[in-house]
C-alpha cells in the first residue's frame, strides 16, 4: 500500500504545480525564448528577418556605447539602491520598534501603500510640474529668494530620474525590512541589552544581521526594477541620459527588432547574475 | 509607452433611421446626410471597420461623424507613431485599416502584410492632389529632400517588395489622407526679436531652452537644417544622409549638448506641448496642432514660417490582406468617403489638408478656406472641428497660405538607408 500512496502523492504535488508551470511557460519562458530567436534574426535597416546571425551580438560587445550605457545604468541603479535601502531601513525601523501598539504599525505601514493605488508612471510624470523651471520647488526658492535664477538640473536631468525612482521603489524596500522586522524575537534585543550592549551596537550586531533576508529582497526589487525601467528616463530625463533601456527603446522604435532582443537577453542576464549575487551572500530561502 | 484610447462610435442614429423606413428611404437619408450615396448601407450596416491610426486623425466625433455619414460602425484607435508601424508589421489582424507615415512605408509595405489600394475605385482619385502622383503641388513647388510621398505611392503588384514610378500603376501602397509641414515653434512673450532661420535652434542665446524630436530620424533632420542653415554642415540630401553626414551631425549635436543645449527630447504631441507651456523650452521644431494646443492654454505660442522652407510629412490608409468581401466594399466606401469633402474639413479645422483639397474648398464654408487655406485674415472667428474658438476676426494663421507651408518642403520626413547606423549614433547622443 505504501508505495501506491506515495505514487499518488508525487502525482498530487505534479498536478498541483501545474497551473503555475503551464503559466511560467506560456508567459515567461515562451517569451524568452523567441526574444532569444530574434536576437540571431537580421535586420537590413528596414525589415527582420529570419535568420541566424550573431550581427547583433558581435555589434552589442564592439560598441563602446553598451559599456557607457551599463556604467550609467548601474551608477543609477546604485544611487538609487543605496538611498533606497537607507530610507527604507529607517522607516521599517519607526514602524516596528518605535511605535508601541499594532495598530498604528499597521495604519501607519498601511498609509506607505497608499500611493501605489496610482499607477507609478504617473507618480513618476507628477514630478515634472513640481520640479520644472516653473515649477512648485524654483518658485518656493526663488519666493524666499534662496535663489536668483531658476534651479535646471532638478528637471530633465540624471537627478530627476533618482529622484523618481527613490520615491517609487522605497516601499519595494519597506515591505520585505518590515516583514523580517516585525519577525525579530524582542527577547534578543532585550537580551543583548541585558549584556550592556549599546543601542548602536544592537543595531550593528543584532537587528541589521537579522535584516539580511529583507535587505536582500527589497535590493532584488528595486535593481531589477531600475535596470529595466525606461519610462522616467524618458519622462524627467528628457530622453537625454543613456541607459540600457532606453537605448533598447530607441532601437524598438527604429523597428529594429533583432538588436533590441539581443540587447534585452544581455541586459536580463546581467540581472540575473546581480541577484543570483545577491542570494549567494545572503540566503534567503533559510530566513523567510 | 503607448497613450491608448479606445474609441468606438455606432451609427446609432443613422440604424434608427434605417429600422423604421424601408431600405431605400434610408438610402436616400444617408445621402442626405453625409453628403455620400451608400448603396451598401443596407448589406454592410453590421460591419464594422477598425481604423489604427494617429489621434490627429482617429477620434470619436470623427468617427461618428464617419459612421453617420455611411451607415456602418467606423471603430478608431489612436496609437503612437511607432506602435502604428510596429502593429503594421506584427499583428496586421488587429485592424482593417492601418494609418502610418509614408516614412514608414518602407518598413511596413515590403512585410507583405497589404494588399494594394486599387486607385481605379477610389472615385475621388482623379481631385488627389498633384503631390501623390508627380511629387509637386505646383509647377514651383519645392521637390524636397528625403522621401517624396510620391515615390512610395505606387506598387507593379500586389506582391512587390520595392515602390513603381510615380504614376506609373493603378496599384497605390496606400489611399493618401492628410498632410502637412512642420517648423519651429517659439514663445513670443520670451523671444521678442524676429526669427527667421533654422539656425536659431543651435544658437546660444537659447542653450537649454530648445528641444528636439526624440524620433532619430526626424530629429536628425532638424538638427541639419539648423547646422546647414549655420553653414556648419552640407548635405548632399537631408533625407537620405550618408555615414559620414550622420556622423558629423551627430559629433555637432553632442558638441552642443556638452555646452548645455536641448532641455529635452520629446516624441508625442503632449511631450511637445508640455515643455512649452510649462516654460522649460521657448524654440522648438514643433507639429502646427500643438502651436494651437499651447495657445488654446492661453500661453502664447507661434508656429515660425522660416526661409528654408518646413519639413513635411504625409499619412496614408493602409488595407491589410485580411480584409476582404464585404468589409472590403465597405473599406472602399470609407476610403471615398474620406476624400469626398466632409473629412476636409474636419480635419482641416484642426490644420492639416486632406489630400484632395478640391473637394476639401467645396464642403468648407469659404470664409474658413480662406482662412485655413489662403492665408488670408479671418472674416469670421475660426473654430476647431469641436466648436471651441480658435481665432477671432482679423486673426492670420501662422506659416501663411497652403501654398507658402507645401510649396516650400525643404525635407520630407523620411526613414534614411542608413537607419540602423543612424539609431546606434542617436544613442550615442543621447548617452553623451
Amino acid at each position: 500500500m505504501a508505495p501506491m500512496i506515495e505514487r499518488m502523492q508525487r502525482y498530487t504535488t505534479a498536478l498541483q504545480l501545474t497551473p503555475l508551470g503551464i503559466t511560467l511557460l506560456l508567459f515567461l519562458i515562451g517569451p524568452i525564448v523567441v526574444i532569444l530567436i530574434t536576437s540571431f534574426w537580421k535586420f537590413n535597416g528596414f525589415m527582420t528577418t529570419p535568420d541566424f546571425v550573431v550581427k547583433n551580438y558581435v555589434k552589442m560587445f564592439s560598441s563602446g556605447l553598451t559599456l557607457d550605457n551599463y556604467l550609467e545604468t548601474i551608477r543609477i541603479a546604485a544611487i538609487v539602491w543605496v538611498t533606497t535601502a537607507v530610507l527604507g531601513f529607517i522607516i521599517a525601523y519607526y514602524l516596528v520598534f518605535d511605535l508601541l501598539t499594532l495598530k498604528s504599525k499597521m495604519l501607519l505601514f498601511l498609509l506607505c501603500v497608499v500611493p501605489f493605488w496610482t499607477s507609478g508612471v504617473i507618480r513618476m510624470i507628477a514630478w515634472i510640474p513640481f520640479l520644472g523651471k516653473e515649477g512648485v520647488i524654483n518658485r518656493a526658492f526663488m519666493g524666499i529668494g534662496i535663489t536668483d535664477e531658476p534651479l535646471e538640473f532638478l528637471l530633465f536631468s540624471e537627478f530627476a530620474v533618482i529622484m523618481s525612482y527613490v520615491h517609487v521603489f522605497t516601499l519595494f524596500m519597506v515591505a520585505p525590512l518590515f516583514n523580517t522586522m516585525a519577525k525579530i524575537d524582542p527577547a534578543l534585543i532585550e537580551a543583548a541589552r541585558d549584556n550592556g550592549a549599546k543601542g548602536w551596537q544592537i543595531l550593528l550586531h543584532v537587528i541589521i544581521p537579522l535584516c539580511k533576508p529583507g535587505i536582500a529582497i527589497g535590493s532584488i526589487f528595486v535593481i531589477s526594477l531600475t535596470l529595466s525601467d525606461f519610462t522616467a528616463v524618458r519622462l524627467l530625463s528628457g530622453a537625454n541620459v543613456g541607459t540600457v533601456a532606453l537605448s533598447i527603446s530607441n532601437t524598438i522604435g527604429s523597428l529594429n527588432f533583432a538588436y533590441a532582443s539581443a540587447n534585452s537577453l544581455f541586459l536580463l542576464i546581467v540581472l540575473l547574475l546581480i541577484v543570483g549575487g545577491i542570494m549567494r551572500i545572503v540566503d534567503v530561502r533559510k530566513q523567510l | 509607452m503607448s497613450e491608448k484610447k479606445k474609441i468606438a462610435s455606432k451609427g446609432v442614429s443613422r440604424r434608427a433611421v434605417l429600422k423604421g423606413t424601408a431600405a431605400v428611404a434610408g438610402v436616400g437619408a444617408a445621402a442626405a446626410v453625409g453628403g455620400f450615396p451608400t448603396v451598401w448601407a443596407n448589406e454592410l450596416k453590421d460591419i464594422t471597420l477598425r481604423t489604427l491610426g494617429l489621434a490627429v486623425s482617429n477620434m470619436d466625433p470623427f468617427a461618428k461623424m464617419a459612421s453617420d455619414a455611411l451607415g456602418f460602425t467606423v471603430q478608431q484607435t489612436a496609437i503612437d507613431l511607432g506602435s502604428i508601424a510596429n502593429r503594421g508589421i506584427t499583428q496586421p489582424k488587429s485592424f482593417d485599416i492601418l494609418e502610418p507615415a509614408y516614412l514608414q512605408m518602407k518598413f511596413v509595405w515590403p512585410t507583405g502584410n497589404f494588399q494594394p489600394v486599387d486607385a481605379n475605385r477610389l472615385t475621388e482619385w482623379n481631385n488627389i492632389s498633384p503631390l501623390y502622383t508627380t511629387g509637386k503641388i505646383w509647377d514651383d513647388s519645392w521637390y524636397g529632400d528625403g522621401q517624396n510621398p510620391s515615390t512610395v505611392q505606387y506598387v507593379d503588384s500586389p506582391d512587390a517588395t520595392g515602390f513603381a514610378a510615380a504614376g506609373s500603376s493603378d496599384m497605390l501602397t496606400c489611399m493618401p489622407i492628410l498632410h502637412n509641414a512642420d517648423t519651429l515653434g517659439l514663445r513670443p512673450d520670451v523671444i521678442t526679436r524676429p526669427i527667421d532661420s533654422w539656425g536659431e535652434l543651435l544658437n546660444d542665446e537659447f542653450n537649454g531652452k530648445t528641444a528636439l524630436v526624440g524620433f532619430p530620424a526626424i530629429g536628425l533632420m532638424d538638427a541639419a537644417m539648423a547646422l546647414e542653415a549655420l553653414g556648419m554642415a552640407t548635405y548632399g540630401d537631408k533625407g537620405q544622409m550618408t555615414r559620414a553626414e550622420i556622423d558629423k551631425t551627430i559629433d555637432l549635436l553632442i558638441e552642443y549638448k556638452k555646452k548645455g543645449h536641448f532641455r529635452a527630447l520629446w516624441t508625442t504631441f503632449n511631450e511637445s506641448v508640455n515643455l512649452m507651456l510649462s516654460g522649460e523650452v521657448v524654440l522648438q521644431s514643433m507639429w502646427s496642432p500643438a502651436v494651437t494646443a499651447v495657445r488654446a492654454k492661453g500661453v502664447p505660442c507661434v508656429y515660425q514660417d522660416l526661409k528654408e522652407g518646413y519639413r513635411s510629412w504625409t499619412l496614408g490608409l493602409m488595407l491589410p490582406k485580411h480584409n476582404q468581401g464585404k468589409k472590403l466594399d465597405a473599406t472602399y466606401d470609407y476610403l471615398n468617403w474620406y476624400l469626398s469633402g466632409p473629412a476636409g474639413t474636419f480635419l482641416g479645422r484642426q490644420g492639416y489638408y486632406v489630400a484632395t483639397p478640391d473637394n476639401t474648398k467645396k464642403d468648407m464654408p469659404a470664409a474658413e478656406w480662406d482662412f485655413w487655406y489662403e492665408g488670408k485674415a479671418a472674416t469670421t472667428e475660426i473654430r476647431d472641428p469641436f466648436g471651441g474658438l480658435m481665432e477671432k476676426v482679423g486673426a492670420v494663421r501662422d506659416g501663411g497660405s497652403y501654398r507658402n507651408r507645401m510649396g516650400r518642403v525643404a525635407v520630407w520626413n523620411s526613414v534614411m538607408d542608413e537607419n540602423e547606423y543612424l539609431t546606434d549614433k542617436w544613442n550615442e547622443f543621447v548617452a553623451a
